[in-house]
């Protein structure tokens, strides 16, 4: 479980971050939902500790992040996968490489066991005979697969994914949501989803939390963000006449 | 003020270079990697303008040479004095300032930008470390190589550019190059050699480490981080030579 209490985030004069707090329950999706520039990324990445916090605390099963030496957080951070935006795969490495990475810098594994091991993550997302192709001969999904698969590679307690489905197709985006859905519930992780994909909303979440202007707004189940009285929420919703025509009448 | 806080920001990232270190098999097969990517990947360009330059100077220095009481083989002496102690460690350090500096400061900064070094981060690793230190030790090992090899080739050029325009024969040529040699001169190109690839590898990569933005920023990323590798070469050019040979 992650709890995040009273964070305060600033660049100078602007607050990106105002006294968010919020509880990201185990072996559940735990969506943070908010327009374009609301606070969702920076709320993970300071939860990542790419962004020092003004205020406010972490805690990662009781372990206060914030506090933590810096041997503790490199050791606490071999328990999170990320799966960025863009996939942040590396260019000069090839998917083998990729995936096995995390491995190399963590485990002291034989290199059959950890041959073993990424086999087994790439076969997890359906990926199969990629080993050798470098990240731009692959589509968008497959590089958001491979993402995900050495995100998984260290068995991580925590699964943090920034707009996992962004610039996807709608099927493989649902490919991407149900495979995280999947890998949430099989290892029991603690899994935090960016995403302003409605969709994703509807589909996967089990917990979702509504950020605007860097304050948590409202959170709930994933069905009831149709039937909520939180304006900004409903204005966020609502805002397609697609989902118009579906808003509940009361 | 700027100039002061950016100086700070460079002293910190050296810092965080050198703490911190991951294992060492991490490092080794990066510096073979890195010694291919950044040297071997040189030696053409390096060999080509070192050739040329070499022939010029002879060149040059014939064309000033029109006393008739001056003999013959100076043009060889000078031709390879000017090779060790300018043209090889610091003009062959420029261009790669250019050729090498602006590939490191641009595939960090796509780094940066892609959000490659935050997976880097978010894994544990120290990725300033894991990034640059493999490329401050390939270059410290391979750039004093590629000026030898310029300073060789520079000669050959010249001794090539005398002879066949027939300014100076090879005989002659020979005994130039031979006269009045100071090894020290070229332990003063070598100690040159290594601080330039020191500047060029470490400001280069600060400029790629920090980029924020997209691809502009990359490409402005990478023209900061050869501009003032440039700068900071031509300002300790004078005080090593300063220190050195006065």
């Amino acid at each position: 479980m992650i709890e995040v209490k009273n964070i305060i985030k600033s660049f100078g004069e602007k607050k990106v971050l105002n006294r968010f707090s919020s509880t990201f329950e185990r072996g559940k999706v735990n969506l943070i939902i908010g327009k374009s520039g609301s606070g969702k990324t920076m709320a993970i990445k300071c939860m990542l500790g790419l962004h020092s916090v003004d205020s406010g605390s972490i805690i990662f099963n009781d372990k206060d992040f914030i506090n933590l030496s810096e041997k503790d957080k490199k050791n606490l951070r071999h328990e999170i996968g990320v799966v960025f935006q863009g996939s942040a795969l590396f260019d000069s490495m090839t998917i083998l490489e990729n995936v096995m990475f995390p491995l190399k810098m963590t485990s002291k594994m034989s290199l059959d066991k950890m041959r073993e091991r990424v086999d087994f993550c790439l076969k997890r997302v359906d990926l199969d005979n990629v080993h050798n192709l470098f990240p731009s001969e692959l589509s968008g999904g497959m590089q958001k697969r491979v993402a995900i698969a050495r995100a998984i590679v260290l068995n991580p307690k925590y699964l943090f994914c920034d707009e996992p489905n962004s610039g996807l197709d709608p099927t493989t985006a649902t490919v991407i949501d149900n495979l995280l859905q999947e890998i949430t519930y099989e290892y029991g992780i603690t899994t935090v989803i960016n995403t302003h994909d409605m969709n994703s909303v509807m589909e996967i979440g089990d917990n979702v939390v509504f950020i605007k202007d860097g304050q948590k707004k409202w959170s709930g189940k994933g069905e009831m963000v149709l039937n909520t009285d939180c304006a900004d929420l409903n204005n966020f919703i609502f805002s397609s006449k697609v989902f118009q025509k579906i808003k509940p009448k009361k | 003020m700027s100039f002061l806080i950016t100086t700070g920001q460079y002293i910190l990232f050296l810092k965080s270079i050198f703490f911190r270190l991951e294992t060492r098999k991490v490092y080794y097969s990066k510096i073979i990697d890195e010694i291919n990517e950044l040297g071997m990947s040189s030696i053409g360009f390096v060999a080509f303008i070192s050739l040329f330059v070499g022939a010029v100077v002879t060149l040059q220095v014939a064309y000033n040479m029109d006393n008739p009481l001056l003999p013959t083989y100076l043009i060889g002496l000078s031709s390879r004095d000017s090779l060790i102690l300018e043209f090889s460690p610091t003009m062959i350090s420029l261009v790669l300032a250019g050729k090498i500096g602006s590939h490191i400061a641009s595939s960090i900064g796509t780094m940066r930008v892609t959000e490659q070094i935050d997976a880097l981060e978010v894994m544990g690793v120290n990725s300033a470390s894991y990034l640059v230190l493999p490329k401050i030790c390939a270059t410290l090992i391979i750039n004093p190589f590629l000026i030898i090899l310029s300073i060789a080739l520079g000669i050959v050029g010249g001794w090539l550019a005398g002879n066949l325009t027939g300014i100076c024969p090879t005989e002659d040529y020979l005994v130039g190059i031979q006269y009045q040699f100071i090894p020290f001169n070229l332990a003063y190109a070598i100690i040159k050699t290594v601080i330039f690839a020191f500047i060029i590898t470490t400001v280069c990569a600060f400029f790629g480490y920090n980029t924020r933005g997209g691809a502009l920023e990359v490409g402005q990323a990478s023209t900061k981080g050869v501009v003032y590798t440039s700068i900071l070469i031509i300002i300790c050019n004078y005080l090593i030579t300063n220190l050195m040979l006065s």
